[in-house]
């Protein structure tokens, strides 16, 4: 909401710059130590999402449960909190929205979806909320609320996929029975993308931007993030909106574990988040949970992410080379950040 | 052991802690050092026990100058400080902790250690055993355990630092029975304080500092005066107008003659009942009956008190002494563990500051950027974060509304302008202009710490404001002037006591300072029959 002066965003700047030119060193130092040309390589990781219309779609599909979480993660990292429950709350979601799926599969599919979204945002959020209890009610810091969580989460998970809810007649960790065509979110012709993720996503990347930068809640959670102590003694109830904002994140995750579940898997697999909430973490540390780069960011890592898959192939590279450079500019930008803060 | 000190200066920035101290604190006896608060005496006993190191001047040991890099070559060197709050491991128990801050030589096994300990305690007479896990121990047993810790470590010097703070009066009569037994045996000891009963009770000699550099002839043989130490611990202060310049109250006009000040005339400063509506009696703010709190070693019992609207009401005392309990009790931060607190005639018993708060009682913290204000956010923000109503952010009412504070309140920003970035002085007339109109009750801590002269006065012209327009208004100093200047009631504390509401009329600055030290605190009761109701 502040029209930051020059100065500061000059220096934003000069961090990022930083941030990309340090870690395109690192990747290529890590690339050139295993005989990976970088060029050849960097072509894949920047432009191969956009080589062929399935990779386009691909890279859509893991775009927008990215997008979903790291715009919950914008709001817990505005309130100061380090949500790594965030894989647990993605996970508890897609089982929360494999309920509906599972009890009332005779629906007609338009409520079966909003059902499934509901229950996920639901499954999430309380998730959520039991790290906010353990962190205000037990002073349980929410790294390893979080975390604990998150093992407990992929456990009910696999019990589900290996228990109850397994395949007629055989056992198998690779995912429950998957569902029938006609409740999968809808696809562009035999393309995978289900244009309501994306759609779904950018709303709430909308709402995200307008409650943190517009309104009085928004300020109240950076307010707390801040500095509790003196948002507590101008009267905002610090505690409840650090629930609030883990609740949301929750219930953001939970959607994007819906997706995982209705557009992209459709059934429950063990590891159904694979990894996303995380990365989503990721891209939040390196936004610093100002929303309006939220969007480039979770694009550029889902872009790298996709473009990378086709490296064992192209050049019989590790596609984990993604997640060097992902990973390698969040710490580039840390460092710059710090060396500016420094200054 | 004899430790003297020849010339010892340590700066900080720009200010002088210790200029040019020369002391000799000869073996066997128990030296007192005296000064209020910031005068210097911690400084000497941290270049003294090696926490520091001096910017010039020597520290003599047994008349062999010596280099005390760090606490521990002070202590093979022979002196060892027990701080205020025990340095030890709450998870260890007493045994344990005793082997991991001692070095290898001097205890080099556990039964060595442990035969160490029960012998020292025995002869001390300190109640501990070697497996006392720390957390079940007193701050008195923890401070006896480091006493212990450092004879065993060699000391033959021991400085103690303010050692009767949180200890019971047993505790404390029976480490001065230790402390005599050891200066019996040739140790020294420094005995850090700002009791004179204490000083008086155990001291050889005693020495008093005041802004770094030590008062009059220096070292003195004890019993001395209590007025005498008194007067070279406050300094001019107690008997004459130390600057006018820093006045606000009274105006220049009627300064009285700096002989009369002690008296105000009544022309000048009326006495603060005679401004109180008189036939109808002024509305209460608080009321605390029986109220008991304990915070950190500290603990207050018995307060029964009234405070009525439209009074200033000081807190006076060296910093630690309680002053910070009140004021947080008053503002709802902490619970009384008993008694009743009622504000304006409502009973607070299980609230939270939030109530305090629509109540009408704002609380003005000391540390600005840490419990006040948000420093990274603007005025304009933190503007927009008062506003009561509507869940969207009407940016232009709250830049307006900041706009109005810089105006109002002369504070050098733009609405844009991140709190960090604000001087201490504005930060404090931001935390001001914040202050919702509807506040009845103002509970400030230090409210011109740091500040400029001109900078503390026109907060206190906005405070004053404030009081008359009925606004109760309690704040704590270190600073006696701003006391005797603002206040129309003063609370003295003195180590977790508090006295009755006295009148600023009925208050000299002599008295004050008598009364901070500690001297007749207990006829302090008498002082003033604070009859406001």
């Amino acid at each position: 909401m502040i029209s930051r002066d020059q100065a500061t965003r000059r220096s934003t700047l000069i961090i990022a710059a930083l941030a990309l030119v340090g870690a395109l060193i690192f990747t290529s130092l890590v690339l050139l130590s295993s005989h990976v040309p970088p060029l050849a390589a960097y072509k894949l990781i920047f432009l191969g999402a956009f080589s062929t219309p399935t990779r386009i779609s691909d890279m859509v599909m893991l775009a927008s449960p990215l997008l979903l979480c790291s715009c919950g993660l914008t709001l817990t990292f505005a309130a100061g909190l380090y949500n790594l429950g965030i894989e647990g709350q993605v996970a508890l979601g897609a089982v929360a929205a494999m309920i509906p799926l599972r009890l009332l599969p005779n629906l007609p599919p338009p409520l079966l979806w909003a059902l499934a979204f509901a229950f996920g945002a639901a499954g999430g959020a309380l998730w959520a909320m039991l790290v906010a209890g353990l962190r205000i009610k037990l002073q349980v810091n929410e790294i390893f609320a979080g975390l604990g969580l998150n093992f407990l989460a992929s456990g009910i998970a696999l019990y589900l996929v290996l228990g109850p809810w397994r395949r007629l007649g055989q056992a198998s960790s690779s995912g429950t029975e998957p569902l029938p065509a006609d409740v999968w979110l809808p696809t562009l012709g035999t393309l995978r993308v289900a244009p309501a993720a994306p759609v779904i996503a950018l709303i709430i990347l909308a709402l995200i931007w307008v409650a943190v930068t517009r309104t009085r809640w928004g300020l109240e959670l950076r307010a707390v993030g801040l500095n509790p102590q003196a948002a507590g003694r101008m009267g905002i109830p610090a505690a409840r909106r650090l629930a609030e904002s883990l609740a949301a994140c929750g219930a953001l995750a939970g959607i994007a574990g819906a997706i995982q579940i209705l557009a992209v898997f459709h059934q429950l697999i063990p590891s159904i988040s694979s990894g996303m909430g995380l990365l989503a973490l990721l891209v939040v540390l390196l936004v610093q949970a100002s929303p309006i780069w939220v969007l480039p960011i979770a694009a550029a890592f889902a872009i790298f992410t996709t473009g990378s898959l086709q490296m064992s192939v192209a050049l019989g590279a590790d596609s984990s080379i993604a997640g060097v450079l992902q990973g390698a500019l969040v710490l580039f930008a840390l460092l710059a950040r710090g060396l500016s803060g420094r200054r | 052991m004899e430790v003297s000190v020849h010339n010892l200066t340590k700066t900080f920035g720009t200010l002088r802690a210790n200029d040019g101290v020369s002391l000799r604190f000869a073996g066997g006896q128990i030296h007192g050092v005296l000064g209020e608060n910031g005068a210097g005496k911690s400084t000497l006993m941290k270049l003294l026990s090696g926490f520091l190191r001096p910017d010039s001047g020597e520290i003599l040991l047994d008349t062999k100058p010596v280099a005390l890099g760090e606490p521990g070559a002070a202590l093979r060197a022979g002196v060892g400080m027990v701080h205020q709050e025990p340095l030890d491991v709450p998870g260890f128990n007493a045994l344990e902790n005793l082997l991991c801050a001692a070095p290898r030589w001097a205890l080099p096994t556990r039964t060595e250690a442990r035969n160490t300990l029960i012998v020292l305690a025995g002869r001390l007479g300190f109640s501990i055993t070697p497996d006392d896990p720390i957390s079940a121990l007193t701050v008195g047993q923890r401070q006896q355990l480091e006493i212990i810790r450092l004879l065993a470590c060699g000391a033959r010097t021991l400085i103690l630092d303010e050692p009767t703070t949180g200890i019971t009066a047993a505790q404390a009569r029976s480490l001065f029975v230790a402390l005599r037994h050891l200066a019996d045996e040739g140790n020294t000891i420094l005995f850090v304080s700002h009791k004179l009963d204490e000083v008086a009770a155990i001291c050889n000699t005693v020495s008093v500092l005041r802004s770094g550099q030590v008062v009059g002839e220096g070292q003195m043989p004890m019993p001395q005066p209590q007025e005498r130490l008194l007067k070279m611990m406050f300094g001019s202060g107690v008997d004459h107008v130390p600057s006018p310049a820093s006045r606000l109250l009274p105006p220049a006009s009627c300064l009285p003659p700096p002989a009369s000040r002690l008296l105000p005339p009544a022309s000048c400063l009326p006495p603060p009942a005679s401004r109180l509506p008189s036939p109808a009696p002024s509305p209460l703010a608080w009321q605390l009956e029986g109220i008991a709190a304990r915070e950190g070693n500290l603990t207050l019992t018995g307060l029964n008190l009234d405070i009525p609207a439209g009074v200033v009401v000081g807190l006076a005392g060296l910093e630690g002494s309680g002053q910070k309990i009140l004021l947080r009790l008053l503002c709802g931060h902490l619970r009384p563990s008993s008694g009743r607190l009622r504000l304006a005639g409502a009973d607070m018993a299980n609230t939270t500051p939030a109530t305090f708060r629509q109540g009408g009682v704002e609380y003005l913290p000391a540390d600005r950027l840490i419990e006040g204000l948000v420093g990274p956010l603007t005025l304009t923000e933190h503007f927009a974060l008062l506003q009561s109503d509507g869940a969207i952010i009407n940016r232009n009412v709250a830049e307006a509304k900041a706009r109005d504070a810089i105006t109002g309140y002369n504070i050098k920003a733009t609405p844009d302008s991140t709190i960090q970035s604000l001087s201490g002085g504005n930060q404090q007339r931001a935390m001001l202009a914040m202050i919702p109109d509807t506040t009845r009750a103002l509970v400030c801590e230090q409210p011109t710490r740091g500040l400029d002269v001109a900078s503390a006065r026109a907060i206190w012209g906005r405070l004053m404001a404030r009081r008359d327009a009925g606004c109760a208004l309690v704040f704590a100093t270190a600073d006696l002037d701003e006391i005797l200047d603002y206040s129309d009631y003063v609370l003295v504390f003195f180590a977790g006591r508090i006295s009755q509401l006295i009148p600023r009329a009925e208050l000299s600055a002599s008295r004050l300072a008598e009364l901070i030290g500690g001297v007749g605190f207990e006829s302090a009761d008498g002082v003033a029959k604070a009859n406001l109701q």
